[in-house]
């Protein structure tokens, strides 16, 4: 190896290492300032990195103030549903529009795509008015109802069944498999990792979806995290060692998730991309 | 026997279709109440000038679309919206490339970066922006504190107007980036080792395997990762409104489309002129959209 290509090689890992601390440094920066005084927080001269004593006073004065417990059980139920309906109704649908020949087909397609491309502020307001009238307002269903149904979830599973071999679908139905049997016990098994790339988009949607959650469920019980978060913002301005210690609460579910999950994350998202 | 002739569609191919329309039924259905209907609504509203929460409409007919093109301010949202755009886009997507290529190569670790690079994307932009607002505190922010540390002046990154954009932009890059780089690299990935190969045997430097083995391969990914950045960004809302209120000297030089339709949507309850702003977004990313795929024809190559 030439003294060229060594240096090569050290440039590239001297890049991808300061990339790495550049996306490591502000959450590091939170967690540090989570456990630091006011008078930490703010001393310029000495510059304070390390909080003197760890103390947990932030965590306990945030959690004492808000209802973090509704906001994680707000934002899990948020989540657990979105994933359950947009992967039973988009597997479904997706099944059809890639294997099945019927009238409309094409049109009912047109709808999906469609959908995609236009921007989901056109939605909200309409279907605040929907949730509205309903009376439903500061409640789990409330948070749910746009994400009842998912063209992106309907598009993407599409991708994953025509990747699939139609000889199964043959032998299943030589086998006395109707439609309905060889869509639920032959084909949908086999696009596992296209379900865990969508689970995975529909949770971090929710997860980080802050404007439905904002406007449609404004009492204190029945925000979401994101919400949450923003409402806190507004009302300890500038109490930072609070607010991150409020951030880190919010953050910490969904990292332990990735971490536990990391390979299934990025891999299913992986497994999405290009299919335009 | 006698009926089952009338029927002109074979047995089969009915059934078929029954289990067809059964299956999409559900997302269609969705889709219908949840966004189309709306989608008209929307246009509809845009028609009245709205007291609280929908009541007390007044027909203005397209009053609000009068005082749209009338409105200095929608005209710097939009400016403001595609200035997002540009400043995040092809920096988001060149740095993802670059990064991906590198750990493409020999190097040690590539999915440790990969884990790393890719968490932002799993914060809640509300807790992001919250950290950075912080880091970017004038007179206690670390960002600062290292400027000076540097020599260099501090900067008033969140209220000061000519900056508060790129501050933004900053965030956003930082946010999205993993995402990209993680499909851009997957698509590396497929790509053939042979093909590399027989251009080293051609004697083509890395430079130009680069261009000519690397480049055309991954444009279709390339595209993906172009259009839905754009359309993203487009939509750009939460690190504004969780950074830049509207008492902030740097607001108008900041405010993007989808602030400025939840502020009149939701803050002013004047949902007729929200839904005009966001009728102008959908028109401007329909362009867009327009644009990008007939220059897909041009650079995209499906092999």
């Amino acid at each position: 190896m030439g003294i060229a290509s060594k240096a090569a090689k050290a440039a590239a890992y001297l890049f991808l290492i300061t990339g790495a601390a550049l996306m490591i440094i502000p959450l590091l920066w939170m967690l540090l300032t989570s456990f630091k005084t006011v008078a930490e927080s703010t001393s310029m001269n000495p510059f304070v990195f390390f909080p003197s004593v760890w103390r947990v006073d932030n965590y306990t004065r945030v959690l004492n103030q808000n209802h973090f417990s509704a906001y994680y059980v707000n934002t899990f139920l948020m989540m657990f549903f979105r994933i359950l309906c947009s992967l039973l109704f988009s597997a479904m649908a997706a099944y059809a529009f890639a294997r099945l020949q019927f009238p409309g087909r094409n049109f009912l397609f047109g709808i999906v795509l469609f959908q995609m491309m236009v921007p989901t502020q056109i939605f909200i307001i309409p279907q605040y008015l929907m949730v509205d009238a309903l009376g439903m307002r500061n409640s789990i269903f409330a948070l749910v109802f746009p994400g009842f149904v998912s063209a992106f979830g309907t598009f993407l599973l599409r991708q994953f069944f025509l990747g699939l071999p139609r000889e199964l679908e043959e032998a299943s139905k030589l086998d006395g498999c109707n439609i309905g049997q060889t869509f639920l016990l032959v084909m949908l098994p086999l696009t596992r990792s296209g379900l865990v790339a969508l689970g995975i988009f529909t949770a971090l949607f929710a997860y980080k979806d802050m404007m439905w959650p904002l406007i449609i469920n404004t009492s204190a019980q029945s925000a979401t995290l994101a919400s949450a978060l923003a409402k806190i913002q507004s009302a300890i301005s500038v109490n930072y060692p609070e607010l991150m210690a409020a951030s880190v609460l919010a953050f910490w579910p969904m990292l332990l998730v990735y971490i536990v999950f990391q390979k299934q994350f990025v891999e299913g998202i992986a497994s999405s991309g290009g299919k335009l | 026997m006698a009926g089952y002739k009338r029927i002109r569609v074979p047995r089969n191919t009915w059934n078929m279709w029954l289990w067809g329309w059964f299956l999409v039924a559900p997302t269609m259905l969705g889709l219908l109440i949840l966004n189309i209907i709306p989608i008209f609504q929307t246009l509809y509203l845009s028609l009245f000038k709205s007291g609280a929460f929908g009541r007390g409409n007044q027909y203005v007919g397209i009053g609000n679309y009068e005082r749209l093109i009338a409105d200095a301010q929608v005209w710097h949202a939009v400016a403001n919206t595609l200035l997002y755009t540009v400043l995040v886009v092809p920096l988001s997507v060149a740095l993802a490339m670059i990064i991906a290529v590198l750990l493409n190569g020999k190097v040690k670790g590539t999915s440790i970066f990969r884990t790393i690079y890719f968490i932002p994307m799993i914060a809640a932009p509300a807790a992001v922006t919250m950290v950075w607002r912080w880091l970017y505190n004038p007179q206690f922010g670390l960002i600062n504190y290292v400027l000076t540390q540097l020599g260099l002046d501090p900067v008033r990154w969140t209220t000061d107007p000519q900056v508060g954009l790129i501050s933004i932009s900053l965030i956003g890059i930082w946010s999205i980036f993993g995402y990209n780089m993680v499909l851009l690299l997957a698509s590396l990935q497929e790509i053939p080792r042979d093909f590399y190969e027989a251009s080293d045997i051609d004697g083509a430097s890395k430079m130009q395997q680069f261009f000519i083995v690397t480049v055309p391969l991954v444009t279709p990914t390339l595209f993906f990762v172009f259009v839905t950045t754009i359309i993203q960004s487009m939509q750009v809302f939460d690190v504004i409104y969780m950074m830049i209120d509207v008492t902030n000297p740097a607001y108008e030089r900041t405010v993007s489309l989808v602030y400025l339709f939840y502020n009149n949507s939701f803050r002013y309850m004047d949902k007729g002129y929200g839904s005009a702003i966001v009728v102008l977004l959908l028109v401007l990313i329909m362009i867009i959209t327009y644009f990008q795929l007939k220059a897909e024809k041009k650079w995209v190559n499906y092999m």
